[in-house]
């Protein structure tokens, strides 16, 4: 894979990462840990390990996706801290 | 958030993704002992097509397509078909999950162990569907957030 593609994941990955960390919003939250766990698909996939960026996408960004956004529903929407 | 609205859109989108996710999911099962994929993938992928409706349509609309009471059975089939095939080996006189000594007649050694492992991906696809299932129907019980 060319490399100046996986820089731009790279630097994608941390942005959402770090997003994900400090927004007060934990919906926004949420999403950003999807999109973190579909680039890190990604990169698995660049990386060669098919089954384990296969794995990384349906649990990742599908399944927890949901559970977390339940959870949310259940919880206060906003952080106290 | 606490104010609910009923969205024609995100319904109708899910209830077009689901049965192609669904179909998809049977494929990586099918597909597992060859490619990428397995039972562990596609039972998730089919567990994402129901919680997809179940998301979208909330308990009435979902409870047409899987019911909840479904899940408890759904998951021990699943272990049962992987212990059973596991067991038959061993009463053919293999060991345990030996997927050669199965006895269907007609095979060589080759394609019982390809036939075992596909027996094997089934078993393991239906349980982590219905476990998955189940987890996401224990925390909204009680609750309907569509």
């Amino acid at each position: 894979m060319f490399w100046e593609l996986e820089l731009v994941i790279y630097i994608f990955l941390l942005i959402s990462a770090i997003v994900a960390l400090e927004v007060d919003d934990l919906l926004v939250a949420v999403v950003m840990m999807t999109i973190f766990s579909f680039l890190m698909a990604l990169l698995f996939v660049a990386m060669g390990a098919i089954d384990v960026g296969f794995t990384e996408a349906v649990i990742g960004a599908g399944v927890t996706g949901i559970l977390f956004v339940v959870v949310v529903y259940q919880t206060s929407r906003k952080t106290n801290d | 958030m606490k104010e609910q609205f009923q969205s024609p859109i995100v319904l109708l989108g899910s209830r077009l993704l689901s049965p192609y996710i669904m179909l998809f999911g049977w494929y990586v099962i099918i597909h597992g002992h060859y490619s990428p994929g397995g039972g562990f993938q596609g039972g998730a992928l089919l567990a994402a097509s129901v919680l997809l409706i179940r998301v979208a349509g909330g308990t009435r609309l979902s409870s047409l397509q899987l019911r909840e009471v479904i899940n408890t059975p759904m998951a021990t089939l699943g272990v049962a078909i992987y212990f059973l095939t596991g067991v038959v080996a061993v009463l053919a006189g293999g060991f345990f999950l030996d997927y050669g000594q199965l006895p269907i007649p007609g095979l060589e050694a080759a394609w019982l162990r390809y036939y075992g492992i596909l027996i094997i991906e089934v078993g393991i696809g239906l349980t982590v569907m219905a476990i998955l299932i189940m987890i996401y129907d224990n925390m909204v019980k009680g609750e309907d957030h569509a």
